[in-house]
C-alpha cells in the first residue's frame, strides 16, 4: 500500500515571535486534491512552502510522499512541483533557456523542454526573454517549469492567476485533476476549489479552522473564513 | 556535482553577458579609484609599497561589488527556491558562483593591471607580469571561494550591501598582504620577488583552507 501524499500532524511554524501556523493536521492520499482556503495571512502560502521543504516546520510533524520533514527532505526533492507566487524564472533568459537551466537540475532529458512548450502552448514564445512575456505566458511557463520532471505531488498557490480561460483549460492536463497527481491548491475561489477538491482545509489566523472531506464543507461556513 | 554547477555556471554567465550588471561595474569602479588615486597623491607614478598597495586595495574593493552582486539574481527572481526544490547537492551553487566570481575577477583584472600600468605605474609592466600572474590567480581563487560564501551568508539579510564588506574585507587581510608583499619588488623593477615561494605558499595555503571551509558549511548556510 502507498504512503500517503501528505500527512501533517500538529504542524507548526513561527516567523520569530509570530506565528504563522499552529496545529495543523492533514492527511492527503495520493492522487487526492486538497484545497487550501482562507484570507490573506492565514498561513496557506506558508503551508505550501514547509510541504515543499523551503521553510522549516517549528513542531509537529511533517511526511511528504513518505519522508518526513526536515530530515528526509532530500529524499522528496524532485518529486514535489511547486508553483507559487514567485514564477521562478530568470528574465534575462529565454522560456527555453530556463526550462533547459531547470531540466538540468532535475536530471530530465533536454528533448521534455520542446513538449512542455508545447504542452503550455508557448512553442513559438520559447525563444524570448521571459521579461517580454505577458503575465499569463510568465504564468503558463512557471507551469511548464513545475510539472517539467513530472512531480508526485503538485504545490499550486493561486495557479490561475492571471490567465485566460482557454489556457486554464489547456493546462488542464498539467496541473488539473486529470493530471493524475496529489495537488494541494491554495485558492481564493471558495466554490471552484471546493468543487476540484477531495479535501479542504480551512486556516484563519494560522490555526486550523476545519480539516474534512470536500463535499462536507459547507460553502458557507467556508466563506465565514474571509470575513 | 560538477554538472549541476555547469548548469548554474553557465546561467550566470549568459545573465551577465545580457545584463551586464557586474563586471562593468566592477571594471569602471577600478579605473575611476586608479584615476583618483593619480590625482590625490599628486604623483606621475607610483612604484614599489606604495604601488603595489594602491593595486590590491583597488582590486578588492573591486571584488566587493562582484561579491555583492553575485546572488542579486537568486535574490530577485527566486532562483534559490528553484535551486532548493531540485535534488541536487547545494554545494553546486556554492562551486558555481566562486567559479563565476573567479571569472570576473580575472576579466576585471585583464582591463585594470593595463590601466593601472598607463595611469599609475612607474616601471615597465612587462617584467612584473611573470610574478603578477600567478600571484593574481591565486588571489582570484581565494576570494572566489570566500565571496562565494560571504555573498550567500548576506543574500537574506536586509543589510546586505553593508554586510558584505563588513565580512569580507577582514577576511582578505591575509590574503592582502601576501598579494602586496610578494608583487612589491616587481613593481619596484625588481625581476626577482623576495621570498616569493612562501609568499605563493601561504596564498596556496589560504585558498585551500578557505575553500575546504565553503565546502563544509555551505549547506547549512542555505538551510532555513
Amino acid at each position: 500500500m502507498k504512503t500517503p501524499a501528505l500527512e501533517l500532524n500538529s504542524l507548526a511554524r513561527r516567523y520569530g515571535d509570530r506565528v504563522a501556523l499552529v496545529d495543523v493536521t492533514v492527511r492527503l492520499e495520493r492522487g487526492q486534491t486538497l484545497a487550501v482556503l482562507g484570507a490573506n495571512g492565514a498561513g496557506k502560502t506558508t503551508l505550501l512552502r514547509v510541504v515543499a521543504g523551503l521553510l522549516r516546520p517549528h513542531a509537529g510533524q511533517a511526511r511528504v510522499l513518505g519522508s518526513a520533514l526536515p530530515e528526509e527532505a532530500w529524499a522528496m526533492r524532485g518529486r514535489v512541483g511547486y508553483l507559487g507566487h514567485d514564477p521562478l524564472l530568470y528574465r534575462e533568459l529565454t522560456g527555453r533557456e530556463n526550462l533547459r537551466y531547470h531540466a538540468r537540475l532535475h536530471g530530465v532529458a533536454l528533448e521534455r523542454v520542446d513538449r512542455q512548450l508545447v504542452a503550455v502552448g508557448l512553442e513559438r514564445r520559447g525563444d524570448e526573454p521571459v521579461r517580454d512575456l505577458s503575465k499569463g505566458m510568465v504564468q503558463r511557463l512557471a507551469v511548464a517549469r513545475a510539472t517539467l520532471h513530472d512531480p508526485q505531488l503538485l504545490l499550486l498557490d493561486e495557479p490561475r492567476a492571471n490567465l485566460d480561460p482557454a489556457a486554464t483549460d489547456a493546462l488542464e492536463p498539467l496541473i488539473g485533476r486529470s493530471s493524475g497527481r496529489a495537488r494541494v491548491l491554495v485558492t481564493h475561489d471558495v466554490e471552484g476549489g471546493l468543487a476540484e477538491a477531495d479535501v479542504a482545509l480551512g486556516l484563519r489566523g494560522g490555526e486550523q479552522a476545519f480539516c474534512r472531506p470536500a463535499r462536507e464543507v459547507d460553502i458557507t461556513t467556508a466563506r465565514g473564513l474571509y470575513s | 556535482m560538477i554538472r549541476t554547477a555547469a548548469a548554474i555556471l553557465r546561467k550566470d554567465l549568459a545573465i551577465e553577458l545580457r545584463t551586464k550588471e557586474s563586471v562593468p561595474a566592477m571594471t569602471l569602479f577600478t579605473v575611476v579609484v586608479f584615476v583618483l588615486f593619480h590625482f590625490g597623491l599628486d604623483r606621475d607614478s607610483l612604484d614599489g609599497e606604495l604601488a603595489s598597495g594602491v593595486l590590491w586595495v583597488t582590486l578588492l574593493l573591486a571584488a566587493v561589488i562582484g561579491v555583492s552582486r553575485l546572488f542579486a539574481t537568486e535574490r530577485e527572481q527566486g532562483g534559490l527556491d528553484g535551486l532548493l526544490l531540485a535534488p541536487v547537492d547545494r554545494t553546486a551553487l556554492w562551486l558555481a558562483k566562486a567559479t563565476a566570481l573567479f571569472l570576473y575577477l580575472t576579466v576585471l583584472e585583464l582591463v585594470a593591471v593595463p590601466a593601472f600600468a598607463v595611469l599609475m605605474l612607474g616601471p615597465d609592466l612587462l617584467p612584473a607580469l611573470p610574478v603578477l600572474i600567478p600571484v593574481l590567480l591565486l588571489a582570484n581563487v581565494g576570494l572566489a571561494a570566500i565571496g562565494a560564501l560571504v555573498s550567500a551568508l548576506a543574500v537574506e539579510t536586509r543589510a546586505r550591501e553593508l554586510i558584505v564588506p563588513l565580512l569580507l574585507l577582514p577576511l582578505v587581510v591575509p590574503l592582502l598582504i601576501a598579494s602586496a608583499s610578494v608583487t612589491e619588488p616587481v613593481l619596484r623593477g625588481s625581476q626577482q620577488a623576495e621570498d616569493l615561494g612562501r609568499w605563493l605558499g601561504l596564498l596556496s595555503l589560504y585558498d585551500v583552507v578557505f575553500v575546504l571551509i565553503a565546502i563544509a558549511v555551505f549547506d547549512f548556510l542555505l538551510d532555513d
